[in-house]
């Protein structure tokens, strides 16, 4: 790919995640015999699939294709604790920060930077419960729209979503912007609590509507939010 | 084999004679410092006098000296045409954002498309340059209060700034001769320099208001790590405006009393406002006072009193309110979560400014160590981090949206604000003409939805696209953005597979050629620092090379031939040899004849990991096999 800069310096950058991009999930042990181990760049000895770093010779290694989950350490699943997703980020990003690597050479840079980029890839999909589950429906070859609400098909939650919708564009001062707001809030709680039993029981069909739900009602709420602030700033 | 090495994973430090200094520099709009940490410990750097405030102003003398600082500051008198200050105003700014600061300017602008250029004492001069000479002057400084060279700097800017203003202050840097470890963003430095001190744990908010940008930043500390959760401000409000105000009440004051008088030139308008700034200080410890205009023939006397200046400042301190209010929201926090607020930049010693943050956040701020210097400090001590090596860990976010022009002038974003950095994401744009062969990507920085309303960062031409039906052509375009927050745009058309080239036109930075031409100009032994450069990387990398292959070697010599192994370790000693000389093109030699000798050795221990994994068996079972 060819290299673009804004300004007068290289910088390559090589990113390996991408929403909507590939996602291996055969990857990761699972499948049959041990991956083959790839060279590191470094002393050109064996290194495991999903390494961050050469066991021989220590050098960082490119990020590779990794789920998110894979990549942050974490058990595959819906119920997360927020707090252990920050404690395994932080760690992994104590060790491949491009802060680590400030002084070493160009490439052990470069990789720094591509490994930091995946960790936060998979840090902002994890921590936050839409995008979780998004992303794992998506690791079943699930696509949830990402329109939400545009494109109900669900006549139940379309005329849910019209409701809420129209009060909201009723409201015409802060307390009642708020009543929808924590109607929303209520919901959405309500959601994340059916959404990790579904995922467990692999109801992937139930979770995939939770997910729905809870995209339009974040979306909602989200609005209700900018509602809010702009008729506390007009008072 | 005569090798020292390092235990796994410590970071090799250069060679003694290589490791030049490395400062925290804040250049500032109104002041600038810089600082050193050693063992943890930082220090501003002191002129002769004890001042650490360097005021950022410089002036250009008619028999091509530079003067900067307080020096450049007493020339206003009798040469104010050819003194510049507040110059980071214009870092990374088109004539038209200049214009739009509204107001007298205190400069005189040349007309031109691209980054601004000022006439100064009959010189054309860029705010790169006149930043990088600011920066000269305080790598002097470092130098003469350090008794050694000083080559490299974390340089601080406002969290605010975009990537123009970014790159623009990396350039000044490498103008000046430093080499920019990283850039860090000012409330973040400030934080890490409050932190140290005193390993707090839990949600701080940094609300930073210099002379010329306000930045808020909310951060989540806890056990050494630095994580900004959200950032906001404005990077053209500060204390200036407060100066402005006062001055364009004093001269309105003046035109009532002297009859509709001429437009203030712009030398009396920086007269004005050191007054009006004198007066702004003053009332920072009185009540009232009066103050001298002494302009052109006549002398007119202004009083003012804290009730007056405050109805003066008001709205710029209300809108850094508004703004305080935004980026909690942003992060979803009340001000009761925050447990403390840290106040920095030298307008936090207004009185007002320090009773409205208190008003919003219900408790004091701290303001324990000097907001003039806690930006340098901090940014000392991760300037000590990064070339030595640390336990604390800072994580930024991008302070803006980044996006990308589609039809009809709107923005999709592809990057939200507040997002961690580094960052990258990809989004697939198309045609929408049969037989399109080009596209113009234009990367926008801002939160409105339309592009007029946002920052034009760069332009960029993708030709070459296969002519196909409307909708068909697939373009990825992806933007990164690195740790130093700076942004880079790659694009690519994917349905063919074939890879584009792309032309980058920075809306407000220097071209390259504008870039080495100011290298050239500027450095007359800019060609022996490239060599320098040049010799310490070949010596990183040869370094890098040794203790990968002497770990190799421990771990895997079973497979190591015996000749092979005396002619490696022979190598191997002649490039320790050269690594105490300065040939580096003898070192780069030597690594590469080192890479061919190894070769086969790494080719055997691909092949048994490759041939244990094909098996299901673990290495150390088929070491055992082979030995047994």
């Amino acid at each position: 790919m060819t290299q673009l800069s804004t300004s007068t310096g290289e910088r390559p950058i090589e990113p390996r995640e991408e929403p909507g991009g590939k996602i291996d999930s055969a990857g990761h042990g699972a499948a049959a015999g041990t991956p083959a181990p790839f060279a590191c760049w470094s002393c050109r000895g064996p290194v495991a699939v999903g390494e961050a770093f050469c066991a021989t010779c220590k050098a960082v290694q490119p990020p590779g294709q990794l789920d998110h989950f894979v990549r942050l350490g974490l058990t595959r699943g819906f119920a997360l604790d927020t707090a252990e997703i920050d404690r395994h980020y932080f760690q992994l990003q104590r060790q491949l920060h491009p802060d680590r690597f400030a002084m070493r050479g160009p490439r052990e840079r470069a990789l720094s930077q591509q490994q930091a980029t995946s960790l936060n890839a998979a840090y902002e999909t994890l921590k936050d419960p839409l995008a979780r589950a998004g992303y794992l429906l998506r690791l079943s070859g699930i696509e949830v729209n990402a329109e939400g609400c545009n494109t109900l098909t669900d006549p139940v939650l379309l005329s849910e979503a019209m409701e809420l919708r129209e009060a909201l564009a009723d409201a015409t001062d802060v307390a009642s912007v708020d009543v929808i707001a924590r109607r929303a809030q209520v919901d959405i709680d309500d959601c994340l609590t059916e959404l990790a039993p579904a995922f467990r029981a692999g109801d992937l069909d139930r979770a995939g509507r939770l997910t729905t739900r809870l995209r339009y009602l974040t979306k909602l709420a989200e609005e209700a939010r900018f509602h809010r602030l702009r008729r506390a700033r007009t008072i | 084999m005569l090798l020292q090495i390092h235990e796994p994973g410590e970071t090799p430090v250069p060679h003694e004679a290589d490791a030049s200094l490395a400062v925290g520099i804040d250049l500032g709009t109104t002041n600038s410092v810089v600082a050193i940490a050693r063992d943890g410990r930082a220090e501003v750097l002191r002129d002769e006098a004890g001042a650490a405030l360097v005021p950022s102003i410089v002036a250009y003398l008619d028999d091509g000296e530079v003067e900067v600082g307080e020096v450049a500051r007493r020339r206003l008198v009798d040469r104010p045409d050819a003194v510049v200050s507040s110059i980071k105003r214009l870092m990374g700014r088109g004539i038209a954002d200049v214009t739009a600061l509204g107001g007298v300017l205190p400069f005189e602008i040349e007309d031109g498309a691209g980054m601004v250029r000022l006439r100064l004492g009959g010189r054309r001069l860029t705010p790169v340059e006149i930043s990088a000479d600011i920066l000269r002057a305080l790598k002097a400084r470092a130098e003469r209060a350090l008794g050694r060279e000083v080559g490299r700097a974390v340089i601080t800017v406002p969290a605010y700034f975009d990537d123009a203003a970014r790159v623009a202050t990396r350039d000044a840097a490498l103008l000046a001769g430093l080499e920019v470890l990283r850039l860090v963003n000012e409330p973040t430095a400030a934080a890490l320099a409050y932190g140290l001190d005193r390993s707090v744990e839990g949600l701080y908010a940094v609300y930073d208001l210099g002379g010329g940008t306000f930045d808020i930043s909310l951060l989540r500390l806890e056990k050494g790590v630095f994580q900004v959760l959200a950032t906001g401000g404005d990077s053209a409000l500060g204390g200036d405006d407060f100066d402005h105000a006062v001055a364009a009440h004093f001269l309105a004051e003046r035109t009532a009393e002297l009859g509709a008088a001429e437009r203030p030139t712009s030398s009396e308008v920086k007269l004005a406002l050191q007054t009006a700034r004198l007066a702004k200080e003053c009332l920072s410890s009185q009540a009232e006072g009066s103050w001298w205009l002494d302009l052109g023939e006549r002398r007119t006397r202004h009083r003012l009193d804290v009730a007056a200046l405050e109805r003066l400042m008001q709205p710029f301190v209300q809108r850094t309110i508004e703004l305080v209010a935004g980026v909690l929201d942003d992060a979803r926090v009340s001000p009761a979560e925050v447990k403390g607020v840290v106040l920095v930049g030298g307008s936090t010693r207004v009185p007002l400014v320090r009773r409205e943050v208190e008003k919003l956040f219900g408790r004091a701020p701290l303001a324990d160590i000097n907001p003039d210097e806690v930006v340098a400090l901090g940014a000392a001590l991760q300037a000590e981090a990064l070339t030595s090596g640390s336990d604390t860990l800072l994580l930024d976010v991008t302070p803006l949206s980044l996006g990308i022009e589609t039809m009809g002038g709107i923005v999709e974003k592809v990057i939200d604000r507040n997002t961690p950095i580094p960052v990258a994401k990809a989004q697939e744009f198309t045609t929408y003409q049969d037989g399109q062969t080009g596209m113009i990507i234009h990367a926008v920085q801002g939160e409105r939805e339309t592009v007029d309303r946002c920052r034009s960062l760069a332009r960029f031409d993708l030709r070459g696209i296969p002519p196909m039906t409307a909708g068909a052509a697939r373009v990825r375009v992806t933007f990164a953005v690195d740790a130093d927050g700076l942004l880079t745009v790659t694009a690519r058309e994917a349905t063919t597979g074939v890879e584009q080239r792309i032309e980058v036109k920075p809306s407000y930075g220097l071209t390259e050629d504008e870039m080495a031409d100011m290298l050239r100009a500027g450095m007359e032994n800019a060609r022996e620092d490239m060599e320098r450069r040049l010799l310490i990387e070949a010596r990183v990398e040869a370094r890098r090379v040794l203790l990968a292959l002497k770990a190799a070697v421990d771990a895997d010599g079973v497979l190591l031939a015996a000749a092979d192994a005396t002619a490696i370790g022979r190598q191997m000693d002649s490039i320790e040899t050269l690594l105490s000389g300065r040939d580096r093109h003898a070192i780069n030699d030597a690594v590469e004849a080192l890479d061919r000798l190894s070769h086969p050795f790494a080719q055997a221990r691909m092949d048994r990991a490759i041939h244990s994994a094909l098996a299901g068996r673990r290495v150390d079972e088929i070491d055992a096999a082979t030995r047994g």
